[in-house]
């Protein structure tokens, strides 16, 4: 047995393939002889060049979907592919709204087990391993599938670093799902952006994140401010999302995000397992938080014991004074 | 309108986890409790059957647990259907899915709602997989839903936003924390969930094969568990009324400011 191709799902927004893309294209390079990248959405031939300069040799494009949710028509299309006897060994999917729902259609319809919030991937023996934090990232647990594959790997995000191989433009080839009936009536009828001044929340050099020990909901505001003043992005722990104070897109934890900038500043966060696992591959990590005995000081290289409603309108001040 | 919320009972987060150390797989023995991340969609579910319709809630555990479930029915659900089966241990996602498609397919309903990911085993693939059992339509990370002409309109939440969209009955939606408040069970609703019926079914009784599903069925296996690298603390300060200046220093020191 050998791994000989790898597809990798490229997600793309605002014609520009996503980070985690390219992040996965570059370990696919590593895995296989054969890498290649299914798409959708229209922008196939505006990130067909960038896919290509990271490894990409042939991109299956679906193409735009007229409305309709990515998940069951790019799973249907992907599964017609491999019915008609074009089959990769693996199959690599970035931890994203769409992806998960792929990987969900595409398991269900070929009957074949997924490996999800993948961090890591080894072949050995000509067989890939998977390795997931459990435990707030405490332990590493390694996984492999025990059936024929093609093995569907679900990634996190910010688990490789994306390099460019100076590959050169791949072939595009359009593919289309058959047809999918009910599965496929879920349509899109609006689509709200909502305004953001500042990076993305998993591709920030500096996170700022606020929990419980803010008070209120009204609070985060202080949080929104010093991620602006440091250009970097808000986000926030489970508490207060479940709490209803900010929407789901800020989370930072196992369930929500990873991620891993330059800094993370975490404030009023206490740090259940359940976050620590999202931010503790940050580079640097200063935490302030009243409670000495938080479990967040475990891991931040400044820690803070104080509250965050007198150091951070303080802090938020001194930055401001710098300009 | 009749709705099934997939439920989860899991070992109260408070508590320590531990994994077997034999099978690698989650210890959920003792006592479970309902999934925090589960009340949202059992009170969108109740709010959205209050009219003409229930609410029903579907499981599974391989121990005949119930005390979870005791908690979504004293919130106002009218019924539950547990798959309960030594068999079912070890299941993966994807068994997962199969074992639920069947039991919610009993109680045919007009709308499936599940949480967008399980705090325990968190692969979050589990609900679309069910839908594309039962041959649905689904619409994930739902922050509002609401029904109207046989249809579901969902707000879901997305990177650049949300979109709005528009899906036929009967379909499998899958809701993010904070779609609804939940609702805290009453003292009468507590007493009267200790009557309401609890379906306990096995996996033949859903006309199941046991090797489709447990460590037979699974498709994948744990091979090791490792200590990951510690990540070691670093200074402490108390706060003086001065503490913000070592935080711009120590951004000033990474070029940050």
């Amino acid at each position: 047995m050998s791994i000989d191709k790898v597809w990798v799902l490229a997600e793309a927004a605002d014609g520009n393939p996503v980070s985690t893309t390219l992040e996965l294209l570059t370990k696919a390079r590593s895995m296989a002889g054969t890498v290649e990248a299914v798409t959708w959405g229209g922008d196939a031939a505006a990130i067909a060049g960038t896919l290509g300069d990271h490894g990409a040799t042939t991109v299956y494009d679906v193409g735009d979907l007229g409305g309709k949710l990515p998940g069951p028509v790019v799973a249907g299309a992907v599964a017609e592919l491999i019915r008609s006897g074009n089959r990769p060994d693996v199959m690599l999917v970035p931890t994203t709204y769409d992806g998960r729902d792929i990987a969900g259609r595409l398991s269900a319809r070929l009957d074949l087990p997924v490996l999800t919030n993948v961090v890591d991937l080894q072949v050995e023996g000509g067989e890939v391993r998977s390795q997931h934090a459990a435990f707030g990232g405490t332990q590493i647990v390694t996984a492999r599938f025990t059936g024929d594959g093609p093995g569907i790997f679900v990634v996190r995000a910010k688990s490789f670093a994306a390099e460019a191989s100076g590959g050169a433009a791949p072939q595009v080839q359009s593919i289309s799902a058959p047809d999918l009936g009910a599965t496929g009536a879920a349509t899109i009828v609006e689509r709200h952006v909502e305004e953001r001044s500042g990076p993305k929340l998993d591709e920030a050099d500096v996170v700022v994140s606020g929990g419980r020990g803010l008070g209120d909901a009204e609070h985060y505001a202080m949080v929104e401010e010093l991620a602006k003043l440091l250009n970097g992005a808000a986000g926030a722990s489970r508490a207060i999302v479940d709490a209803g104070w900010v929407p789901y897109s800020h989370q930072v934890g196992q369930t929500g995000k990873t991620v891993k900038p330059t800094v993370y500043i975490a404030c009023g966060i206490s740090g259940a397992t359940q976050h620590l696992v999202g931010m503790k591959g940050s580079n640097n990590i200063v935490a302030i938080n009243k409670d000495q005995e938080a479990p967040i000081f475990s891991v931040a290289d400044l820690g803070v014991v104080g509250d965050v409603h007198k150091v951070l309108p303080k802090l938020i001040e001194a930055l401001k004074a710098r300009g | 309108m009749n709705v099934v919320v997939c439920v989860k009972q899991i070992p109260d987060p408070a508590a320590p986890a531990a994994l077997d150390a034999q099978s690698h797989t989650l210890v959920r023995e003792g006592k479970l409790i309902l999934d925090d991340s589960d009340a949202y969609g059992v009170e969108m579910g109740l709010q959205l059957a209050a009219e003409d319709g229930e609410v029903t809630l579907v499981s599974m555990a391989p121990n005949g647990e119930v005390s979870g479930l005791r908690t979504g029915l004293a919130m106002g659900a009218a019924k539950a259907i547990l798959v309960s089966d030594g068999a079912l241990k070890g299941s993966d996602a994807l068994s997962t899915a199969k074992v639920l498609a069947k039991a919610i397919e009993r109680a045919q309903p007009d709308l499936v709602i599940a949480a967008t990911e399980s705090t325990d085993g968190y692969t979050g693939t589990t609900p679309v997989q069910i839908a594309e059992l039962l041959g649905m339509p689904s619409v994930t990370f739902a922050k509002k839903i609401s029904v109207a002409n046989g249809s579901v309109r969902v707000e879901r939440q997305t990177e650049a936003g949300y979109d709005e969209v528009e899906c036929p009955l009967p379909c499998v939606v899958t809701v993010t924390a904070g779609v609804v408040e939940p609702r805290y069970p009453s003292f009468k609703g507590i007493m009267a969930a200790k009557s309401k019926p609890v379906d306990q079914l096995t996996v033949a009784d859903l006309g199941l094969d046991a090797s489709s599903v447990g460590w037979a069925g699974a498709g994948q296996e744990i091979t090791g568990v490792a200590a990951a690298e510690e990540r070691g603390a670093g200074e402490l300060v108390v706060d003086e009324g001065d503490a913000h200046e070592r935080i711009v220093a120590f951004l000033e020191q990474l070029k940050l400011v």
